[in-house]
């Protein structure tokens, strides 16, 4: 939508989407790895009572304003089995 | 009276507080407010030369909070302007002769006879931070719209809430519209959506601003100055005024983008 009327993607929309990346990182000040073992933790736990597409699961530190949540998408197997 | 402090820092240097202190003062005693600033960057003083008021420094603000003179004796009188004052930096000494408990007593007596007291903060996250925000009523931050200021301003900002002193207000300082236009520079939008604060004003890259800091005349004294209107603009909005955002001729929106190729010529 942006480019249809002539604005060019300059590098103010990189120095935008790498400032994104770095602000969400600076705010949390995870050290590095937390994410992955929250993951594979998350997976284990949920996994002793119900079956989950662990390949699909995605875990992210969303923005709301200035705040931060850890949202978890966890789906899960949908073959019948849970059922 | 019960005058307001507001304390206007960034976490990068060189990003504009010094302009932005002098400027909005001016601004607001060009109003007919009684304004004072305290210049908080002791050892690199500053604000006197912006102001032009550097050759009638007798003391400073160690010297007061040390008690060798009195609060008035260090308050230098803009010519200018009938109510604008200067408490200046001391420049021998180290930010560790001045606590924060110090500046909190200072402003607590300038509240009394003044309706603005501007402190313009050292850049950076220490003792010269923490000693202007301190007696802070509002803390404004100000950042160009570029990536090493915004990310320092978004970790000051996350000081100042975690001092109590949020929510701040935010500056931003140096837009340059054609860059912005070309796509070669973060919008204020942009910047805006990034730090998730309220803005307070957008100012324009102006190479008047350095023409008024060679002559010690701030922009926001100069009618045809666009930076000088910005500061203006700010200190209506300091005022509770309301006051619609410059055209900065930068990114116009989607909708005056369609209706530019809608309306040929127009
Ligand atoms: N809007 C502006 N347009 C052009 N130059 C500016 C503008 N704002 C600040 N400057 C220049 O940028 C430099 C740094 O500004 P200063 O106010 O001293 O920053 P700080 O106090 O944050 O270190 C100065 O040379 C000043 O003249
Ligand atoms: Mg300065």
């Amino acid at each position: 939508m942006q480019n249809l009327f002539g604005r060019k993607r300059g590098s103010a929309s990189s120095a935008k989407d790498r400032l994104q990346m770095v602000l969400i990182h600076d705010r949390s000040n995870l050290p590095p790895g937390v994410m992955d073992a929250l993951r594979d933790e998350l997976i284990e736990v949920i996994s002793r009572h119900v079956k989950v597409r662990k390949s699909d699961v995605q875990i992210e530190i969303a923005q709301d304003g200035r705040k931060q949540r850890l949202v978890a998408d966890i789906p899960l197997e949908t073959d019948g089995q849970n059922r | 009276m019960v005058g307001s402090v507001i304390t206007i820092t960034s976490g990068k240097g060189g990003v504009g507080k010094t302009t932005a202190t002098a400027n909005i003062a001016a601004a607001l005693a060009s109003t007919g407010k009684k304004a004072v600033c305290i210049d908080a960057d002791i050892g690199l003083r500053n604000l006197d030369v912006v102001l032009g008021l550097e050759n009638r420094i007798v003391y400073d603000l160690v010297d007061v909070v040390e008690g060798r003179c009195r609060l008035r004796q260090a308050m230098i009188r803009d010519k200018r302007l009938p109510e604008l004052y200067l408490i200046p930096a001391a420049q021998t000494r180290d930010k560790s002769a001045v606590s924060p408990s110090d500046m909190v007593k200072l402003a607590n007596e300038l509240r009394e006879e003044h309706d603005y007291i501007l402190i313009d903060s050292p850049a950076g996250i220490e003792r010269g931070f923490r000693n202007s925000i301190a007696p802070a009523d509002r803390v404004i931050i100000i950042t160009n719209p570029e990536v090493s200021a915004v990310r320092d301003a978004d970790r000051i900002i996350g000081l100042v809430e975690a001092e109590e002193k949020g929510p701040a207000q935010l500056i931003i300082n140096r837009l340059n519209a054609g860059m912005v236009e070309r796509g070669d520079m973060l919008a204020a939008e942009d910047v805006l959506e990034l730090l998730a604060i309220e803005l307070i004003g957008v100012v324009p890259e102006d190479e008047e601003v350095i023409v008024g800091t060679n002559r010690g005349t701030p922009v926001a004294l100069d009618s045809k100055s666009k930076a000088g209107q910005a500061f203006r603009n700010i200190g209506q909005r300091i005022q509770g005024e309301t006051v619609p955002f410059m055209d900065l001729g930068q990114e116009s929106g989607f909708f005056d983008r369609i209706s530019k190729l809608m309306r040929p010529g127009g």
